[in-house]
């Protein structure tokens, strides 16, 4: 156990360093950051001195060199538009992402899993038709036009819900600002969360229905319900639970993309987490915040990865089981 | 910002919304201002950025010695009285305002205002270039400030409309005595911090989520109706519209102009209109032997027939029409119309014709017409892409080819400043509202810390002469007529393809009144409700 998380750790870091070697390329096609830094009166020369500064024009094994030993003492600099230190700008951007992400997550997991089940026993009457087509909506309408649409109806003409923002917050210990405890906060959060979740909801819910009816069909069901088993302890206890091996992979792997692309829903709600932060710092060429960023969204992908890998020892024995065969 | 919505959630306007939100808005908001614009300040620094949210936003909190209305006019703000020393033509005089207190409490001297100019002409200031010509600043007596500059400056004033006076005292004390630097390691305190002297000062501070900014009781000046503003960036055009039309914003800046139409119609809501100092043109290669991106035999800018011809084959008004749904001032000058040196000649236009057009280009020897590639930026004016691409349409008819090349402005303005592109777009205001700054930065030859945005190549040493005498000419109407014999000569070789002057829309509640900004710098403390 120890090893293999050891093993997973090494290749994680060199996860990273790849990625942060491909952000860097990618950042001199950006553009340049010194255009966006200064105002049209500021002279060529005056230009060239700033470029000099920032070390922009180190050839470009210097640059990646200077930026990883200082990453790694977690110093990733100032942020050339808002000049405040990039780590502190992050960590305060990140409790927004990070509760919309798992709000959006829990939501589209249990919706998912119940609408799932739900169409998979349920087939051809009305309601699970219904929530077909809708579902295939969900999946086909480009997260921009859903959030939209949303606050049309439900900020502008309704007037129940914010339009935009992340209402009042209040601070858990030192850094942690949390929108969850207020109600202005949690109003804001339910149209974010619906535009966020409902790709993935979408999603859970056609797996779980296909693993269901697949499930369904086995012959150990049909022992099951000819043992005289209630429907509640066959369709739970025994299908459900058999179908949960790849929806737990799947939702894990959306958790990440849940965060790394709340970047649309989070510009159309002006919500105030990372993503918003990196969409106006790659407007702007804010370099150090958008190095931070993609190596913290590399970091979300790497860990998730490896609790799904653990998750999988809890969820199925057979894993276990060949492990300790295969070393035995 | 969310008050009004626990207000509606708790039944008091529900169903009846348009004219409830009216009320609600003059009963119980009359002294709340919620304001919305694309993007934040990048720094509440009085010197860092020389950038007009930035500015827009410190001008609440900060003051300057001269003000700017909303006609572009000079008022005194920090200073009571400003002009040249009768004794020495090379130094400027300002009486400093008496009484005028900072927010911690401590009163403003001579000395703050010294050390402010010197702050801001300092680098890394961003408002360094504003302040080049700046020998010395010195407190002669209690009220009055000398400038001395290195030779007559007679449009300095003009250049410290957004120059902020801040404390000397708070500035040591947080050790931020000069701007911050971007290459520093840390995060300086004048960047969420402010000590200042306008009718507001800051309560709260959350970079690019909400700045809230409350009445100054020891302000100078009578009071304003506007007691506490609240300020949100929303940078989605979709959403800051919606924010206004379900009353969680009482102002926005940055109106689309596909929305204006629609907003003016929508009840309970009114949009205020106002020329921007901004206007877009072309520009061109004109001096090299060859174009890099062109088919073309020799380069085809350089011929005055063709640049005739392009200018004969544009549709200003079907830009206006089509592209900016009537929101822009079609022109040919290429200066906004407030600024000194424009006339009603230059902005004069005539409709394109075609067939003179295609005559003037088989004249040049360019009658089988040539390849060239446009490059344009997608998000640095308005609708600047859908701009180029109608100019492709338009130059196709007279045997242009036009490639066009839109991306994002930190690529795009490079390619100027590197001289890397053969034809471009550029957006251009003039802060100084005098044309010298125009001549200074888009016409003469580049060299030192001239002509930094001149991407035409364009070089006339006679030119560049004259251009240099306007900066220290002390007689006016010399000036003036040396400015006009500039213009002759530039609008005479066509270095610019003037398309239009941007207009700005600001849209509000109604029962607010507030006016457009030269500058697109609305000041709160102007509002008045009804």
């Amino acid at each position: 156990m120890i090893a293999f998380i050891l093993r997973r750790i090494v290749q994680s870091v060199i996860v990273m360093l790849t990625v942060a070697i491909v952000a860097f390329a990618l950042f001199r096609f950006v553009g340049d950051p010194v255009a966006s830094m200064v105002g049209q009166e500021t002279t060529l020369a005056e230009r060239a001195e700033i470029r000099q500064a920032l070390g922009l024009n180190d050839p470009f094994p210097v640059q990646f060199f200077n930026f990883v030993t200082r990453a790694v003492q977690g110093d990733f600099g100032v942020s050339y538009r808002l000049q405040q230190p990039v780590m502190e700008l992050i960590l305060s951007r990140l409790p927004a992402t990070l509760e919309l992400a798992l709000v959006s997550g829990v939501l589209a997991f249990f919706f998912g899993v119940g609408f799932g089940v739900y169409t998979a026993l349920r087939r051809g009457n009305w309601l699970s038709g219904s929530i077909m087509t809708i579902s295939l909506i969900g999946v086909s309408l480009p997260t921009f036009l859903i959030g939209v649409l949303l606050i049309w109806v439900f900020a502008v003409e309704l007037q129940w819900l914010p339009s935009f923002g992340r209402g009042d917050t209040v601070y858990i210990g030192d850094w942690w600002r949390t929108g969850l405890l207020t109600e202005s906060g949690r109003a804001s959060l339910i149209l974010p969360a619906i535009t966020l979740g409902l790709y993935q909801m979408t999603l859970i819910m056609r797996l779980v229905r296909a693993e269901m009816l697949e499930v369904l069909r086995t012959d150990y069901i049909k022992f099951a319900r000819a043992r005289g088993l209630s429907n509640r302890a066959v369709n739970f206890g025994h299908a459900l639970k058999n179908t949960l091996v790849p929806v737990i992979t799947i939702t894990g792997l959306q958790m990440g993309s849940i965060i790394a692309f709340s970047i649309i829903t989070e510009t159309v709600f002006q919500w105030p987490g990372v993503g918003a932060l990196f969409i106006r710092s790659v407007q702007f060429v804010d370099v150090p915040v958008m190095a931070a960023y993609l190596m913290l969204i590399a970091l979300v992908f790497v860990v998730i990865n490896l609790i799904v890998d653990l998750l999988y020892y809890a969820v199925d024995p057979r894993l276990r089981v060949d492990r300790s065969s295969a070393r035995g | 910002m969310n008050t009004l919505l626990t207000k509606a959630r708790g039944g008091l306007m529900m169903g009846v919304a348009a004219s409830a939100l009216v009320l609600s808005g003059v009963v119980a908001h009359a002294e709340t201002i919620r304001w919305a614009r694309v993007g934040d300040a990048l720094t509440l620094d009085p010197h860092s950025q020389n950038e007009g949210p930035t500015h827009t936003l410190n001008h609440h909190i900060y003051e300057t010695l001269v003000g700017r209305d909303d006609d572009g006019e000079l008022t005194p703000r920090l200073a009571t009285e400003w002009g040249i020393s009768e004794d020495d033509e090379n130094v400027w005089v300002f009486t400093i305002r008496e009484g005028v207190m900072f927010h911690d409490g401590s009163e403003m001297t001579v000395d703050d205002v010294v050390f402010s100019i010197n702050r801001a002409r300092t680098t890394p200031s961003g408002m360094a270039a504003l302040h080049a010509a700046v020998e010395e600043v010195t407190a002669v007596d209690d009220t009055t400030v000398h400038v001395r500059m290195s030779g007559p400056a007679p449009l300095y004033v003009q250049n410290l409309t957004n120059t902020f006076i801040m404390s000397q005292a708070w500035a040591e004390e947080n050790g931020v005595e000069v701007a911050p630097d971007f290459a520093a390691g840390e995060e300086a305190h004048s960047v969420r911090n402010t000590n200042g002297t306008g009718p507001y000062r800051l309560v709260e501070r959350d970079p690019e989520v909400r700045t809230v900014l409350q009445v100054f009781e020891d302000h100078w000046d009578d009071a304003p109706e506007v007691t506490e503003i609240i300020y949100t960036p929303i940078s989605e055009a979709a959403t800051r519209v919606a924010a206004l039309l379900s009353g969680e914003g009482d102002i926005v800046q940055d109106v689309p102009v596909q929305d204006i139409a629609r907003l003016e119609q929508t009840e309970g809501i009114s949009v205020v209109r106002g020329p921007e100092n901004r206007n877009i043109f072309f520009s061109y290669d004109m001096t090299s032997e060859s174009l890099a991106s062109s088919d073309a035999e020799g380069n085809p800018f350089a011929s005055p027939e063709v640049r005739e011809a392009m200018s004969l084959a544009v549709d200003r008004n079907a830009i206006r029409q089509v592209v900016m749904r009537g929101e822009s001032q079609p022109s040919a000058a290429p200066l906004p119309p407030f600024v000194n040196g424009w006339t009603e000649e230059m902005h004069a236009f005539d409709d394109p014709d075609l067939e003179r057009a295609r005559e003037l280009m088989a004249e040049a020897g360019y009658g089988d017409g040539f390849t060239v590639q446009l490059d344009c930026p997608n998000d640095r004016s308005l609708n600047d892409e859908s701009i180029c691409q109608s100019l492709v349409g338009m130059m196709a008819q007279i045997g242009i080819n036009v490639d066009l090349n839109a991306q994002t402005r930190s690529l795009h303005f490079p390619l100027i400043e590197n001289w890397e592109t053969d034809f471009y777009l550029l957006g251009w205001g003039v802060p100084t509202f005098d044309s010298q700054y125009v001549f200074d930065f888009l016409v003469h030859t580049r060299e030192g810390s001239y002509g930094s945005f001149n991407g035409s190549r364009y070089s006339n040493p006679e030119l560049d002469a004259k251009i240099e005498a306007l900066a220290t000419m002390t007689d006016l109407e010399e000036r003036d007529a040396l400015i006009a014999e500039i213009w002759d000569e530039v609008m005479e070789e066509r270095i610019f393809l003037n398309i239009h002057n941007q207009v700005l829309a600001y849209a509000m509640r109604d029962g607010i009144n507030l006016d457009v900004h030269p500058e697109n710098q609305p000041h709160m403390a102007t509002v008045t409700f009804d």
